[in-house]
């Protein structure tokens, strides 16, 4: 029956998508100035029907409907409600339609929030957008439909990866993918500019709010997934440079160079063309990273079931995509004579482009190199961090000095005036680090320039607080770039690890620290059962005492053993322990990691978003 | 000039699209089962406890030659442990053990608790070495013949039913 239901409410969507699609372009050639009333309804219905269409799903998977395929594969009558739900898009299918509704949703908002800009911009826009809706629709009612039936009827289902069984990882898709969907709304305004020849600075008012909501949330959400790789992923560390997180990462330096020069096109009215490139660009890079993921072609922790016809599908929209931007670029590019100081803001703006743009393409070569390799001389190969590490690290000392140096440059002309406060702010810099080093620890000179150009980067932005600037939420997340990058360079160098055996009842000593396996005690749960270990770790030097207690999980459905991370956070410092079984032996395998300042990386990243929110608020309130 | 460009930013779209196209029809999985059959390749690795390699010449003389990669850290490689002790006491086999990654200090830990089945032990501290028998995780096991042909290969613990399939080739003289 829900399946039924499912299925019509498909079918419905990519009707209005064809209605919504002709009543604009016959609307086009009307010289009225505002869009009928009727195209707003559709466009509405479009939202509600696409958003009932997934509670529908979202039903089966809370009833344990195994009659549908992606029900049954993906959950478990036994799996507690939370996951049940999050289960809906924890697969392909459901995903997709997660997917579809971003485009719809957006879709609708960008037609209601932007009246004051011309109609046919906005109808181009609606058409374009409508497009992509129905090019997914069409993908997820033929090729991946989650309403899909298996007769005879399963009794029980699969059950969800118990890695996946986790909060963050429950909100981690929804976030991202308003961040990277979300990208689409300014690919058809985009493309809807070059049409209608919108190319002002009235254009970049029309998308910044939805580059900001899509660039917010893509920074929130490939947070959540790094905090869900930190402590389910049992290894202690945030970031792989696994080829789907790049995937996230590339549209996200391409949000982050447009929301620059979308500043640049709305103040001075140049860059067009390259704001245009960078929204196409942005999008282009979502669907790409979808295709690389959903089509197999790439191995990462990201395991979804591979299926080369999806791939041709996501390919083949992804070519038309990319035909479609060439197409319109190429033939409405006109040569600009952008003069540019090159002490001026826009320069300074342009340069962050580069920087951008420079780790995109870093980024990039270095996720697709490995498909290259294989495809053109059957090698494989794997791009690991120590290339990421060391072309981009350095990279970064620089761009961190130039981020603080160019919010103060000032528009068309600029003169450095303020060179002494710049000497004072590396002094203190300097001697911050100084102190770092000579107190703790001493680290390579990589790192002093890292900590170095990050604490210069904090202090003008702290400075810039006091300033009374209505550039506030840029201060927040310029500072807050500052500190992820001093947090991480400091927990990088000041990170403790040690590896070693226990049994019940020993106690070991290593260096300055001792641990005790108290106790182990066998819980069950719903839907699995929990060796829990009670470990002591007593720091002999601060007789600082912490219990962990680290879990070997086992769990039904599907058979499977994970390793559960313990994790003690305070304000300072992390204490991170996994425990394994060591077969036949009454040992256990000890993972310890002591990984300082842990929780203001997070923080920091949060508080990077929170100037998104920020802006949008302040965007808002002007508007 | 700007033809130029359009060209080349023609041409890279091409190319990309190209290679997804070709790569969706390829197996991803490095299957390196397929291995089987082939010879391996020139074998230089250093020895464990001396200053010295290991080269082709020193297995062509053994009738049967495993290459097992393990470490201390890696949990699986316990579990294969006693498989390895058992396959030692058999004749026409030598075993050369790869240690992958490791500290000395830990595996000497390692095989003084659990028994040291190797013939032959020789150390990967980098992980570069192991790369060229197609390993991409440990444990894995290789086995060979005094052609340095590879006659069966295990990627992950060897397990009992490994083991007797092992002896069966080994003893089918």
């Amino acid at each position: 029956m829900l399946s039924n239901i499912g299925n019509s409410l498909l079918f419905l969507n990519i009707f209005f998508g064809f209605l919504i699609i002709h009543y604009s372009i016959n609307f086009l050639k009307n010289s009225n100035t505002t869009i009928p009333k009727k195209i707003y309804h559709l466009s509405l219905l479009q939202s509600t029907s696409i958003l009932i269409c997934f509670c529908t799903l979202v039903a089966a998977f809370l009833v344990s409907d195994f009659s549908l395929i992606t029900v049954y594969q993906n959950s478990h009558t036994l799996k507690p409600i939370f996951y049940k739900i999050s289960g809906t898009w924890g697969n392909h299918e459901g995903s997709l339609l997660l997917w579809a509704i971003i485009l719809t949703i957006f879709s609708f908002l960008f037609l209601i929030f932007n009246k004051n800009h011309p109609k046919n911009f906005r109808l181009h826009t609606l058409i374009i957008q409508n497009l992509l809706i129905l090019g997914f629709l069409f993908f997820i009612l033929f090729n991946s439909n989650p309403f899909s039936v298996i007769n005879p009827i399963p009794k029980e289902g699969l059950g969800l990866n118990p890695i996946l069984q986790d909060p963050a990882l429950a909100i981690h898709p929804p976030l991202l993918y308003v961040g990277f969907v979300g990208s689409s709304i300014y690919f058809s305004a985009a493309m809807a500019s070059m049409i209608t020849n919108y190319s002002d600075s009235l254009f970049a008012k029309s998308i910044k709010s939805w580059v900001v909501i899509s660039w917010t949330f893509q920074t929130l959400g490939i947070l959540v997934g790094s905090i869900w790789a930190y402590y389910e992923l049992g290894w202690g560390g945030f970031w792989f440079w696994d080829p789907v997180e790049n995937a996230s990462l590339l549209p996200w330096f391409a949000m982050t160079a447009l929301l620059h020069s979308l500043i640049v096109l709305e103040k001075r009215n140049i860059l067009y063309f390259w704001t245009i490139i960078l929204c196409l660009l942005t999008f282009i890079l979502s669907v790409t990273g979808t295709f690389l993921v959903r089509s197999g072609i790439l191995n990462s922790v990201h395991t979804f079931a591979n299926d080369p016809s999806r791939g041709i599908y996501i390919l083949i929209f992804l070519s038309l995509m990319i035909i479609a931007s060439i197409y319109f670029l190429f033939s409405r590019y006109k040569p600009t004579n952008n003069y540019l100081n090159s002490n001026s803001k826009e320069t300074f703006v342009l340069i962050n482009n580069w920087f951008m743009m420079f780790y995109l393409i870093t980024v990039l070569l270095g996720t697709l190199y490995p498909i290259f390799t294989d495809a053109l001389f059957n090698s494989k190969i794997s791009v690991g961090p120590p290339f990421y590490n060391s072309v981009i690290i350095p990279v970064v000392t620089v761009f961190l000095i130039l981020m603080a140096v160019g919010p103060q440059v000032k528009w068309i002309k600029n003169k450095f005036t303020n060179i002494k406060s710049y000497l004072l702010i590396i002094l203190a810099a300097l001697l911050i680090n100084f102190l770092i080093f000579y107190f703790f620890k001493s680290y390579s000179i990589t790192s002093n320039l890292i900590i170095i150009s990050s604490l210069f980067l904090i202090i003008s932005s702290i400075k810039d607080i006091f300033k009374k600037t209505n550039h506030f939420p840029r201060v927040i997340s310029h500072l807050s770039f500052g500190f992820l990058i001093f947090f991480i360079g400091l927990n990088h160098n000041f990170s403790i690890e040690k590896d070693f055996n226990l049994k019940l009842g020993e106690k070991k000593q290593i260096d300055n620290f001792q641990f005790f396996l108290q106790d182990l005690e066998l819980t069950k749960y719903p839907n699995y059962q929990a060796v829990k270990g009670k470990i002591k770790i007593s720091n002999l030097i601060t007789s600082e005492e912490r219990t962990l207690k680290p879990e070997i999980r086992i769990y039904d459905n599907p058979q499977t053993l994970t390793y559960e991370a313990s994790i003690r956070t305070n304000f300072l410092k992390d204490y991170y322990l996994t425990m394994s079984n060591i077969d036949r032996s009454e040992y256990y395998n000890i993972k310890f990691q002591e990984k300082p300042l842990m929780i203001w990386i997070w923080i920091s990243v949060i508080s990077l978003s929170l100037g998104g929110f920020l802006s949008l608020f302040r965007y808002a309130k002007y508007n | 000039m700007q033809n130029i460009i359009k060209i080349i930013t023609v041409f890279v779209f091409i190319f990309i699209l190209g290679i997804f196209y070709v790569s969706l029809n390829r197996s991803s999985n490095y299957d390196t089962e397929t291995l089987v059959g082939n010879k391996l390749g020139e074998i230089k690795l250093k020895s464990f406890y001396k200053d010295k390699f290991y080269v082709n010449e020193d297995f062509e003389n053994n009738k049967y030659t495993l290459i097992n990669f393990w470490a201390s850290w890696c949990a699986p490689c316990r579990i294969e442990h006693q498989y390895l002790m058992e396959l030692s006491n058999q004749k026409n086999i030598k075993i050369l053990g790869v240690n992958f990654k490791d500290k000395k200090t830990n595996a000497l830990k390692f095989l003084k608790d659990l028994g040291n089945p190797y013939d032959y032990l020789a150390k990967d501290t980098q992980g570069k070495q192991s790369v060229s028998f197609g390993i991409y995780g440990i444990p894995e096991s290789i086995l060979i013949d005094n052609k340095l042909i590879i006659l069966k290969k295990v990627i992950g613990p060897l397990n009992s039913q490994d083991l007797e399939e092992i002896n069966k080739i080994i003893k089918n003289l």
